[in-house]
Order: structure tokens, then sequence, then C-alpha cells
């Protein structure tokens, strides 16, 4: 599209814009549809965002850690432990290996247990972080050194309970992008319809203006920056309300998990602000399409 | 100017106008008569394009109408002004609104042709009804409305159809004055009408030609107008 016809879109024609006269329910339904349509969409980009960081994080998070779990009588315990750090710290690929502290272990477990949790009187099994170098280590060559040298211990890569987490968070992701492109195209159907409405309840209108010379490209101009205004400022209220709906959800934290996190973050605020745009996008499309069939089919 | 060749129309299977040829020369008065339903319609919408011949050929300033595209049509009814029978008016605009509707849609800018418009209100007698909406205007300013419309982007040919069909004799005189003054400017004038009385009127003022349809073919009229 020229520059001429963004210009004439946006400021438009006074005298232009009153040849058509204007339309009560098209113009309302129009209204509505892009402020319910914007309003769903902000909540389907936050969904998908928030799905975005959550696969990113745990992604991240699974990449280069696993845990090793020492489970051996209390008397063996340390020395067990000594020979598994002892094995992880002669292994290629094994950036750091560290054994967790009695409070570090007694603080995962609070969250079930309390934080009075006597960790000595229980038979609680002695964790080793172990961290990745970029290479990474010979997982099956590992646990053949471990089970020969240290009997009690088990290798958790945490791939068997984060990967499934992973692809979940980013399945949401994608049914978060696919539901902004439905509601897109939801909107342009039914600004289609109304602009259809429109144009056939104007055919007088429309029969008057070509008779008097009327290029198709004016007739179809005057409905199609009518639909797209009504389109940018429905979209504008629904994105704001919509805003105003995820800016008052709770906000992310530890204990609410992922459906606290359901929102913004940073510049992601600026990223609604985009709807409105693509919403008279789509209605300018939708119009012009209809309008050129419509017009198109008049002799 | 426009100029019919053979022309023929069929609507729907039956055949309305057939061999159909005159030619509207440059500042000429034609009258277009003929009974109800012989075509007389059918013919002017030929002249501006609104209808497409089935057979023969409509040029108009020099141009196949029928070779013309949509842009092309367009720009060629700016050249024609056209005063419908129903007039054809916007409800929802007043009349000065409706008169400047081709200025309008030719882009042209309305602030700078406010005089020219008053002027062709004043010529109309229209000036105190300029801010009237056209339902509220009787059936001889209808028709002064329409004829203003016609004219405000000074088209080479006017076409009218039936201009006196709803008014009263004193308005049918006031319009046909309107006519031979444009046609005194220059102007090329086709008029459809069944009023014999208007067609002698405008004898006594201008040199007419009166072309009459009858069983679907286009004849020159006699002396006995």
């Amino acid at each position: 599209m020229s520059g001429g016809r963004i210009r004439r879109l946006v400021v438009g024609d006074a005298q232009a814009d009153r040849v058509v006269p204007p339309s009560g329910f098209t113009a309302q339904l129009t209204l509505f549809v892009a402020a319910a349509m914007a309003f769903l969409a902000v909540f389907a980009l936050a969904l998908s965002l928030a799905s975005g960081r959550l696969a990113d994080r745990w992604a991240d998070e699974l990449a280069r850690a696993a845990t090793l779990r020492i489970n051996a009588p209390a008397d063996q315990r340390a020395a067990q432990t000594q020979a598994a750090l002892t094995v992880l710290q002669q292994t290629p690929g094994v950036a750091s290996a560290r054994a967790l502290t009695a409070d570090e272990q007694a603080a995962l477990l609070a969250p079930w247990f309390g934080a009075e949790l006597p960790l000595d009187s229980l038979p609680v099994p002695q964790l080793i972080e172990v961290l990745e170098t970029e290479s990474g280590y010979d997982e099956t060559g590992l646990r053949l050194r471990l089970q020969a040298e240290v009997p009690g211990a088990v290798l958790d890569d945490h791939s068997r309970w984060r990967k499934p987490l992973v692809d979940a968070a980013r399945s949401l992701r994608r049914l978060g992008l696919f539901s902004i492109l439905l509601i897109g195209g939801a909107m342009a159907g039914m600004i289609t319809l109304a602009a259809n409405a429109a144009l056939a309840a104007n055919a007088q209108v429309i029969e008057v203006l070509r008779l008097v010379g009327a290029q198709d490209s004016y007739i179809a101009h005057a409905f199609v920056r009518r639909f797209t205004l009504r389109a940018l400022i429905g979209c504008g209220v629904g994105v704001v309300l919509g805003m105003i709906g995820v800016w008052l959800m709770p906000a992310a934290s530890q204990e609410g998990g992922f459906l606290t996190g359901l929102g913004f973050v940073g510049w992601g605020w600026l990223m609604p602000l985009a709807i409105p745009v693509l919403g008279a996008v789509v209605a300018f499309v939708a119009t012009s399409r209809a309008a050129k069939k419509r017009l198109g089919a008049l002799t | 100017m426009i100029e019919l060749d053979n022309v023929g129309y069929n609507y729907g299977g039956g055949e309305l106008l057939t061999n159909v040829s005159a030619q509207l020369s440059p500042g000429s008065f034609h009258f277009l008569t003929g009974p109800s339903g012989a075509g007389k319609t059918t013919l002017l919408k030929l002249c501006y394009g609104a209808l497409s011949p089935t057979s023969g050929r409509v040029r108009a300033f020099n141009m196949d109408v029928k070779g013309l595209d949509r842009n092309q049509m367009a720009l060629l009814r700016r050249r024609i002004g056209v005063v419908h029978q129903d007039c054809r008016f916007l409800d929802h605009l007043p009349v000065k609104e409706n008169i400047a509707l081709p200025l309008t849609v030719a882009g042209k800018d309305l602030s700078q042709e406010q005089d020219n418009l008053q002027e062709l209100l004043n010529w109309v007698g229209l000036s105190e009804r300029a801010h009237a909406n056209p339902p509220e205007l009787s059936g001889g300013e209808r028709q002064r409305a329409a004829l203003a419309r016609a004219v405000i982007l000074s088209p080479e040919v006017i076409i009218a159809d039936e201009p006196t069909g709803n008014v009263d004799w004193e308005m049918s005189q006031r319009l046909l004055q309107l006519l031979v003054e444009l046609n005194r400017m220059g102007k090329t004038i086709l008029v459809a009408t069944h009023d014999l009385a208007l067609i002698r009127a405008a004898k006594n003022q201008v040199q007419t030609r009166v072309l009459r349809i009858s069983d679907k073919r286009l004849q020159l009229a006699g002396a006995d107008l």
C-alpha cells in the first residue's frame, strides 16, 4: 500500500466519509467483535509468552544438571558419598559434583514435611548435584562404573520428568500462537460478514455513486476506511481491558507455579499494543476483499 | 460525440431495440420520444454506458463504450451528466452536498468550489433549499437539483430521462428553460419525454431534432411535432 493510500486511510476526507450513511448494527458488531477478539488475543499472547518462558527455563535447567542419589545404610552413606564424588571427579564431561548439605536437603523437603524436619532420624538418601561440561559425559559408562564402585548410587539426569514438562510447555506456547491465528481468522470472517452486510444495505448509495462517476476504488475506500477504523478502535478497547485483566492476575510466585506466572514480563507488556494494528490490518484486508468482490459483481 | 451504430438490445431474450443508429453531434438538442415501454430509458442507458448493447456499437467521445474498463467508464460518466426520472439522491445528505457529489467523487476540493456551487444553486433556484434533505423537496425542486448535479462537472453531454414527468406545466417550462440555456452554452442535450407540448415549446426556442422509437427502431419524427 502506497504512502498516499495510508495517509488517506488515516487522515480521511470528511466529505467522502459522509457519502456512505452511518450504519447502526454493522458498526456496533464490528466494534464488539474487534474488542472481544483483542481481549482474547491478549490472554492467548500472555499464555503463549508464559509457556515460552517456562519451557525455556525448564529446558535450560534440564540441559546440564543431574542428581546422584546415594541410597545406602546410614553407616555406609558417607563412604559411598565420598566414593561417588571421586568417581564423578574422574569422569570426563563432569564440570563439578557437590554433595548437598543437610540444610539444603532439609530445605528441599520443607514444602512437604515442614521446616523443623529431624533429618538425622530419617533414612533420607544423600544427594549429589552434578553439573556437566558443554560436551557432556558418557551416561552409560558412568552408570556402569557407579554400579560397580558405589552400589547405592542412582543417577537421575532429570530428563525422565522434565522433558515431558518442557514438551508440554512448548505445546502450550504453540497452542497460544495458534489461538491468536484462529482469533485473527475469526475476526476477519466476522468483519467480512459485517462489510458485506453494509455493502448490501448501501446498494443504492453505491449505484448513485457509480452513476455520478465514482471509481470502484473511491467507493471501496469509503467502506474500508470505516471498517478499518472501527476495528482499530474496538481492538484498542479490547487490548486495554485484556491488559488490565492480566495485570490483575496474581504475580508469579514459587508456590503458585505456572498459574501465577501467566502474564507479561518487561518489554512483553508492549507486545499487546501490536494487536490493534494487526486487527486494523485484518479489517483492511477483509473489507477490501469484500468490497472488491461485491463491486466487481456489479455491471 | 455520441454515436449509435446498428445497436440492438435484448432484455432476457426479448428484443427491445434493433438496428438503432443515431448520432449526437456537439451542441445538438435531441428529444427522444415514443410510447411507454418502447425503450427510451434503455436507449439513454446505452448512451451513457449503464447498459451494454447486445449487438452493434456505441461510441462516446470516439471511444467504444463496450471496450472501456471500469475506471474508464467512471471517467466517461463524468463527461455525461444524467438527470434520472427518479432523481436518485442520497437521502441522508442535504441538497447542496447531493449536487456537489460529482465533485466529491472526482476528488475536487469543495472549499474551492463553493462559489460555483452557490452560483449553480442560484441558477436552478434552490439557494433557499440548499440545506434541505431530498425527501423534503417537491417534484420540481428534485428535478432542478438533479439537473444541477448533472451539470456541476461541466459535462459536454447532458442526458435527461423524463425530467418533466412529475411536475406541472409551469415547472416543466422552467426546466426546459434551463436545458435550453445549457444548449446555448454549447452543451449537447438528449431528453427522453412523451410530453409533446414540451417538445413544441422547445422548438420555438432552439433547433431540435426529435427521434421516435417505434417497433424497436429509431426514426426521425416528422413535422407533425
